[in-house]
């Protein structure tokens, strides 16, 4: 069922163009709504699960940049199917374990997605490469405004729009931005940002949300509360806290290469090694590797294009994407061989390091 | 001296102690090892106080009136349980309990984002309607046909403008 997905040539996460940005992979905005009229999902029996569903499902249509999406039954989805939407981020896993009455709507370049039926009837998500809160926020606000005219939503004064949990409550929403950090991992640092940003009602968590690990030096950071303050306010105060963090981490990219040059540059002259030659890896040392390979573009060592290529690896080399792929039912052990074919594939195909620009990047 | 504390979750001793400032305020915490682990504290990666403080903030709620909400049933308890109300109808009964939780846990109590003007729109002529009808059955009940004439009148053109807002999808 979600085949066009996979081989869409336009999906932006995996299919980007762009040169993608240092330090920044990707930003997500969400917004969760509730109609006025029905029980949240977890309240809502059978039949109202499914009169929300085809409610809903009628006017997301209808918005204009949903025209020519997809719509997906998530009770009519394999596990597999599942797990692969919720790697590409368009889908919770929360939305996973529901049985009956949950959808998604997905758009034909994978920007937008709509869930439906999740913790609130809807979950509405814009997600793009790069670093771009305030348009993404412009973008959002148009989808929600164009549903809004054909769906009764929940809305009080007081409170805000209405959410199941009080934690989204007010604007019910959700800015988060997937970044790159290698450099104040390696400097010890990480979880001194974390603190930092914490007690300014900033959440950092792993790449697939709460709970996961930060396998590849990569990290989800976020807004915690949504009420109190404006949408424009939430985006500009995280934005100004991410751009703090974006400078810290380029200079301690900087400073780690001055004091630990041979090191680092083994280290990234190591992983290329193992990229091109590799026979058997799991997804943890897969992105812990081309999380090495993210940095050396961004020290020049390899073409800007690379980048991108390496952000959509991140994404196909997950567990699922490898199964998916693989077409028929393969072993963990399976999945590892297969995975290390595919980039020992893509290694094999991309320019040498180059070690003689390094110094040319802007401080 | 912080030896003598006991855990916010289970009671048995706590041996994990936490400071975190959230809107210049100052939010501690006391933990024992197990419920340290279990919250993902010890976990320098994925862990923020707020988070933890909106659950407890909810159970540790002084006792008050066991609340049902007419639409969905839900009950203090339920809401205590799971820290999630169960419709929009549910904010107008848990509105007292729901208060000091959202002043822990947000930056204000009250929202000042976006307003979706439609529905806004929608609600306060769903609410007039409904004004109008009461008064049209009382003005019925007392004779007053002429008052009773206007009332239907409003009433008819309220449910004509209703009437086009469902019609008129994006």
């Amino acid at each position: 069922m979600i085949e066009p997905l996979i081989k869409s040539d336009r999906a932006e996460l995996t299919q980007s163009t762009k040169k993608g940005s240092p330090v920044v992979l990707s930003t997500r905005v969400r917004l969760a709504r509730n109609l006025a009229d029905v029980p949240f999902p977890e309240r809502a029996n059978a039949a109202q699960l499914s009169d929300i569903l085809s409610r809903c499902a009628e006017h997301i249509c209808e918005v204009k940049s949903m025209k020519s999406g997809i719509f997906l039954d998530i009770s009519e989805l394999e596990t597999l199917e599942k797990q692969v939407l919720v790697e590409r981020h368009l889908i919770s896993r929360e939305l996973c374990e529901n049985e009956h009455g949950s959808g998604v709507f997905i758009n034909k370049d994978q920007t937008c997605s709509v869930m439906i039926n999740e913790e609130d009837h809807l979950r509405i998500q814009f997600l793009k490469t790069g670093f771009n809160l305030k348009s993404i926020w412009r973008q959002i606000d148009h989808f929600d405004s164009d549903l809004e005219l054909a769906l009764n939503v929940a809305f009080s004064p007081e409170f805000g729009f209405l959410t199941a949990c009080p934690t989204n409550l007010g604007t019910g929403l959700r800015a988060s931005v997937m970044m790159h950090l290698p450099g104040l991992v390696v400097s010890d640092q990480m979880e001194r940002v974390i603190r930092a940003v914490n007690q300014l009602g900033i959440i950092v968590r792993g790449l697939f949300g709460e709970g996961s690990d930060a396998t590849g030096h990569v990290f989800q950071i976020s807004n915690q509360q949504t009420l109190g303050e404006s949408e424009t306010q939430i985006i500009d105060r995280l934005g100004n806290v991410l751009k703090t963090v974006i400078d810290h981490e380029i200079n301690a990219r900087f400073k780690y290469l001055e004091e630990n040059r041979a090191k680092l540059l083994d280290k990234i002259g190591r992983a290329f090694g193992v990229l091109q030659n590799v026979h058997n890896i799991s997804s943890n040392e897969a992105m812990n590797l081309l999380s090495l390979i993210r940095l050396a573009v961004d020290f020049n060592m390899l073409p800007e294009e690379t980048r991108s290529d390496v952000d959509r690896l991140f994404i196909e080399c997950q567990p699922g994407h490898i199964q998916y792929a693989a077409q028929a039912g393969i072993e963990p052990s399976g999945r590892d061989i297969a995975r290390a074919d595919k980039l020992r594939k893509e290694f094999r195909s991309m320019p040498s390091l180059n070690y003689d620009h390094l110094t040319d990047i802007p401080q | 001296m912080a030896d003598n504390l006991k855990c916010s979750i289970c009671n048995k001793q706590a041996t994990v102690h936490l400071t975190q400032i959230v809107n210049n305020k100052i939010h501690k915490m006391d933990l024992c090892e197990s419920c340290a682990q279990k919250k993902g504290v010890t976990d320098p990666q994925g862990f923020s106080l707020a988070d933890l403080l909106s659950k407890t903030a909810i159970t540790q709620q002084v006792e008050d009136a066991q609340l049902v909400c007419p639409k969905c049933g839900l009950q203090t308890s339920d809401f205590r349980r799971t820290g999630r109300l169960g419709c929009a109808t549910c904010f107008e009964f848990f509105a007292p309990i729901l208060r000091p939780v959202l002043e822990d846990i947000h930056v204000g109590v009250t929202h000042v984002g976006k307003v979706p003007l439609v529905a806004v729109n929608r609600q306060q002529n769903y609410a007039k309607l409904q004004r109008l009808q009461n008064s049209l059955a009382r003005a019925i009940e007392e004779e007053a046909y002429e008052e009773a004439a206007k009332y239907r009148d409003q009433i008819k053109l309220i449910e004509s403008n209703l009437a086009e807002m469902e019609a008129t999808p994006t």
